[in-house]
């Protein structure tokens, strides 16, 4: 009887206990629902305010005009195709080189103080403020280099500051991958290099993606490197097109060429005295934010067309 | 929608193909004073829609677009202020010699809150006692500025120490340049300056008058006291008239000597700037120079006479035909 009564008691502890843990699990669900909550409506209404403002000029006028002193025919022409030709260099210096570098130092680098220095190195570059690679961009691939106020250095100072992203996002791919997809493939045969390329990279390429687009992501609202490096405010041309109707059908002339960039557009206009070049600023707030809330839905469609791909 | 955007771009890809084997390379680079900006901005389009010709304007603030100058990558400078001595050493150490063109006034207006009804006009005396170095930490109330002036809280605002206009109005009212006091609400983007004031019955700030232009719903100006001792509002009328001193200022683009001697492209926009800078400075909110003022820059730059007005340093009030005969190398 005594005994019993014990146990009922321990019961009810642990039932108590168990009770307060639920709650303290609700307690936790409670906060973590309030903070995304408001940085969720934050984020709204700071955009709903920016859409609302620049409302009146969300039309295609504004995406074919030039910068202009008057505010109502004032557009992004220069700097949307600007902001294009720039992600494409960083695109196409970036992702090769960060996927590389994130399987080679995940795949074949020897663990050692060596690897570490990199890793060190990488998770540093992460964390520099741009403007720090905007100053490196100027001395070394404007001045030492030769390469000028061009749309290359630009392509080139926003890669580097994509590269440690993408590296970054390769290796936690890669490392999600579980052993035995490896060993499989070692079993019937594979050499590392075909492991690598049929295999890890193929069921990391969702994360590997993700990394690429929130790198770009990041690149496209960067303004202070880019003013660092000398991109222009007004420049009512275009850079030479990209494609001929001669052969080779592409030229190469338009990374030489001078540029101006989203952000830069909607700085100047912001800090203009008449209130109709706020609204244009407002646009172009909307629209940079439209383009990178496109790109983060890109990637995560591709990455759950892969995932869906993939069965282990 | 989409089709229509899709022609578009292939449209405006398709004409930037054709314009840019029509046309040579050659483009006029500018550089410069984000203040300058706006009449170059303007002039650049003008010019850029009658003759073809490209102009690029880019904003490095006047000391980044005379590195740029100085390095002969741009070939005109905007300037909020007159080039420095260090500057133009660096300049002739490069080969590069300059001619100096004041192209327009920019008028700092002293502006106070739509409520504040006691300081209707101050003198320079008054403002440097406001914003003096030895302000610093005790002229904190509306009362020790003047006899009869309320007990109010004094909310200073200005543009921060990088700016043309910090310069401009140090050397003005406190009479040493970049010498005033540290406690003060200080931005680079006149439009907070401006919300600022609008928000506090004991704020005073200064700006360009472009920009009390737009916000006169939101602020009043404050009458100052020139050198003939009248109180005077700002206005383009009293800016043009020169009764409006000491805080109207000169803004200036310079020219590399060499291009605009013999680069007809360049020579071509020179004169063009000049012809219409009058039209154009006031649609985008700055005070023109007088029709004779133009005709006597149009000759100095006729003349190609190199040099600055200002080598023994800053000085405040010179009329545009003084500017024009003291430049010197």
């Amino acid at each position: 009887m005594a005994i019993n009564d014990q146990n009922i008691k321990d019961l009810n502890a642990i039932r108590k206990l168990i009770k307060q843990h639920k709650k303290n699990d609700s307690i936790f669900a409670g906060v973590g629902l309030f903070v995304i909550a408001t940085l969720a409506v934050a984020l709204l209404v700071l955009f709903l305010d920016l859409v609302i403002d620049g409302y009146p000029k969300m039309n295609l006028d504004f995406f074919s005009n030039f910068p202009s002193r008057k505010a109502e025919g004032a557009g992004i022409l220069s700097a949307w195709v600007g902001s294009s030709l720039v992600l494409i260099v960083t695109f196409f210096v970036a992702v090769p080189m960060g996927v590389a570098a994130g399987i080679y130092l995940e795949e074949y680098a020897k663990k050692g103080w060596f690897a570490d220095l990199i890793e060190i190195n990488v998770a540093n570059l992460a964390g520099v403020p741009s403007i720090i690679y905007g100053l490196l961009a100027l001395g070394l691939f404007v001045y030492e280099f030769g390469l000028g106020q061009s749309i290359l250095t630009a392509g080139l100072t926003l890669s580097l500051l994509m590269l440690p992203i993408v590296i970054v996002s390769t290796r936690e791919a890669i490392r999600a991958i579980p052993v035995h997809i490896r060993e499989a493939a070692y079993a019937v045969g594979a050499t590392k290099w075909q492991v690598t390329l049929h295999h890890v990279l193929q069921y990391a390429m969702g994360g590997v993606l993700t990394g690429i687009i929130i790198g770009m992501a990041r690149a496209i609202g960067e303004t202070a490197p880019v003013i660092t490096i000398g991109a222009l405010t007004f420049i009512a041309f275009l850079p030479p097109s990209p494609v001929t109707d001669v052969v080779p059908f592409i030229n190469f002339a338009w990374l030489d060429a001078g540029f101006t960039v989203l952000p830069i557009q909607m700085f100047n206009w912001i800090s203009r005295p008449e209130h109709a070049f706020h609204i244009n600023a407002a646009a172009t707030g909307a629209v940079i934010i439209i383009l990178t809330l496109l790109m983060n839905g890109i990637a995560i469609k591709l990455r759950y067309n892969i995932r869906k791909k993939i069965k282990w | 929608m989409v089709s229509t955007l899709k022609k578009t771009v292939l449209a405006t890809l398709a004409t930037s193909a054709f314009t840019s084997s029509v046309l040579a390379v050659d483009i006029i680079a500018i550089d410069g004073s984000s203040t300058v900006y706006p009449i170059t901005e303007a002039v650049a389009e003008e010019f850029q829609k009658e003759t073809g010709i490209k102009v690029t304007v880019g904003v490095s603030g006047t000391g980044g677009g005379f590195k740029k100058f100085c390095r002969g990558e741009t070939v005109i400078s905007d300037a909020s202020r007159p080039i420095k001595d260090k500057e133009a050493k660096a300049c002739s150490e490069a080969g590069i010699s300059f001619i100096e063109i004041p192209v327009a006034f920019d008028a700092l207006t002293v502006v106070v809150n739509k409520g504040n009804d006691w300081a209707k006009e101050m003198s320079p005396a008054e403002l440097k006692k406001m914003w003096g170095p030895d302000a610093q930490g005790k002229i904190k109330n509306w009362n020790q500025i003047r006899e009869g002036f309320p007990n109010q809280p004094l909310k200073l605002y200005g543009p921060g120490a990088d700016s043309g206009t910090f310069d401009y109005f140090t050397e003005a009212i406190i009479e040493k340049s970049k010498s005033i006091r540290g406690d003060f609400t200080a931005s680079e983007d006149d439009n907070v300056l401006v919300q600022g004031v609008a928000g506090d019955k004991g704020g005073i700030g200064y700006f360009g008058l472009a920009y009390y232009v737009e916000n006169k719903d939101k602020l009043d100006a404050v009458k100052i006291k020139n050198k003939e001792g009248k109180f005077i509002e700002p206005s383009i009328e009293t800016v043009m008239d020169g009764s409006y001193n000491p805080l109207s200022r000169p803004l200036f683009i310079y020219l590399n000597a060499a291009k605009a001697a013999f680069d007809p492209k360049v020579k071509k926009f020179v004169e063009f700037y000049l012809k219409n800078a009058g039209k154009l400075s006031k649609e985008v909110g700055y005070v023109p120079f007088s029709k004779a003022e133009y005709d006597a820059i149009n000759a100095h730059y006729k003349s190609l006479k190199t040099g600055t007005a200002f080598k023994d340093g800053p000085a405040i009030g010179l009329s545009v035909k003084e500017i024009l005969d003291k430049a010197t190398d």
